[in-house]
């Protein structure tokens, strides 16, 4: 076949200046490019003006409490990938690093959140072309009938395709216990995908740390494929509560007097009890302090509010919780 | 048509170009996927000008955010069906509009047959004509191979 007579983005442009193209895809044109975004770039600073990365990196540091061990990795990560584009600038090539990612932690301990905060820095370094994070579970992937688990996960690498692909309870795909699981061949097209798609897509397994232990040491050829497993630690009670705090304020109300250190009570006497959920469990407490402070509110037909009186968690609020009166014994200890 | 002086048949979009490569298939997939067009995978063996509805090959595909899914599925059909003619379509939802929008050919046989002109004689000397597909002249099962 004859070369083409017209220039093709990201390819070497003939030596004659091509005519600007005026095909049906000049739209995606400008989009290839702003992917391929830094170009030309010699110093970290310009890369990371370029991309606009560090931003998202500050965000991260300013919206995320605690985690300390999670941003040192994403800071790492976020690094290599600035070189690599240096590098690349420079005509030095390397290739494509792996960033397939396990995360692992208790729940509540932020790991869908920082999946999605992975997927736009990842974008904005460009390399992910979309940066869009699609969330899926073992029903997403798996079928119910033989033939029907193929159709189902390419469907889903498809969507995924130019962003990432985040599993959560990776390890339900693989049941050991049902030698007949159809978790099996949803592996093995990831696998398949993983390896061969690396530009196209990274995927992220999330999981409680034991359960993904097993199912790694089940899936080694899994393990192999994932360069990054970043352990969530769980979060004291002093980041729980600033984690409270920030909850309270983004939906525009505060603690009243007293009301702080009755949560942080609160959250000593939760913490050590069955199902603590971490940001999760900080969550549904508030939410269920919200109540009570409307019931409360409620009661008082006649009274005309102040916005602080509507904004304003009293301590009544919290201690009427029913962690208060269970676990009395035991917090003496 | 046998008239057709480079013997490939020309149907939907950039038929008069050299083939696509894989690079200049994806930008359009790509330019589609940004007006938030469904791109879908279709093949045949006849290629009569006729044959409206080509076989889908799966399912068309909504939701989609890059190229890659689509040249995923694309590239799965060339290899399934190496010597039949591929195309992919995009399909407009919008209210109003709820059709095709985009479609062009991304595989073709190595050998292309053609079509013949059949005359046939009806009562008081009519001429009827038709178009014939040569690629029909072979069993349905014979066909896709050289």
């Amino acid at each position: 076949m004859a070369a083409p007579l017209y220039q093709i983005p990201g390819q070497a442009a003939p030596s004659p200046p091509a005519a600007p193209a005026t095909s049906a895809a000049s739209p995606a044109e400008v989009q290839a490019a702003l992917a391929e975004g830094v170009v030309g770039a010699r110093t970290v600073a310009e890369v990371l003006a370029q991309s606009q990365a560090d931003t998202v990196i500050a965000e991260l540091e300013h919206d995320l409490i605690g985690l300390a061990p999670v941003k040192g990795r994403i800071r790492d990560i976020a690094a290599l990938l600035v070189i690599d584009k240096l590098r690349m600038n420079l005509g030095l090539q390397a290739q494509a690093p792996s960033l397939h990612m396990s995360f692992t932690g208790n729940p509540g301990t932020g790991k869908t959140t920082v999946a999605l905060r992975m997927a736009q820095i990842l974008h904005r370094l460009g390399y992910v072309r979309k940066g869009h994070l699609v969330a899926v579970t073992r029903d997403d992937l798996v079928g119910q009938y033989i033939g029907h688990t193929a159709p189902k996960t390419k469907e889903v690498l498809k969507k995924a395709m130019g962003g990432v692909l985040f599993i959560d309870e990776a390890y339900y795909l693989y049941r050991p216990e049902n030698e007949r699981d159809y978790g099996q061949e949803a592996i093995e097209i990831l696998l398949q995908v993983m390896e061969n798609q690396r530009d196209d897509l990274v995927v992220i397994l999330a999981g409680y740390k034991d359960r993904m232990d097993t199912f790694f040491r089940s899936n080694p050829g899994m393990s192999s494929r994932i360069a990054h497993h970043l352990d969530f630690p769980d979060y004291p009670a002093g980041d729980l509560l600033r984690i409270a705090d920030k909850m309270l304020e983004s939906q525009n109300y505060r603690f009243g007097r007293g009301a702080r250190a009755a949560f942080e009570e609160y959250l000593l006497r939760r913490i050590p009890q069955p199902h603590f959920a971490n940001a999760r469990s900080v969550r549904n407490a508030l939410d269920r302090a919200r109540l009570r402070q409307a019931s409360r509110l409620f009661a008082d037909r006649d009274r005309v509010f102040t916005p602080d009186d509507l904004s304003i968690i009293d301590e009544s609020d919290i201690r009427a919780s029913r962690v208060f009166h269970i676990a009395a014994p035991q917090a003496q200890t | 048509m046998m008239t057709n002086p480079v013997r490939r048949i020309t149907q939907g979009q950039f038929s008069y170009l050299p083939d696509l490569t894989d690079t200049e298939i994806s930008m359009q997939i790509q330019y589609g996927l940004d007006k938030g067009y469904a791109w879908s995978v279709e093949y045949t063996d006849d290629p009569h000008p006729r044959n409206t509805y080509w076989e889908m090959f799966g399912i068309p595909m909504f939701d989609l955010r890059d190229a890659a899914g689509v040249l995923l599925e694309l590239n799965n059909c060339r290899k399934t069906f190496p010597q039949y003619y591929i195309r992919l379509m995009a399909f407009d939802s919008t209210r109003g509009v709820e059709t095709i929008v985009m479609s062009f050919i991304v595989n073709r046989p190595e050998n292309e047959p053609g079509f013949s002109l059949v005359r046939q004689e009806a009562p008081g000397r009519t001429i009827r004509y038709t178009v014939h597909s040569y690629a029909t002249d072979r069993p349905e099962t014979e066909r896709g191979s050289l």
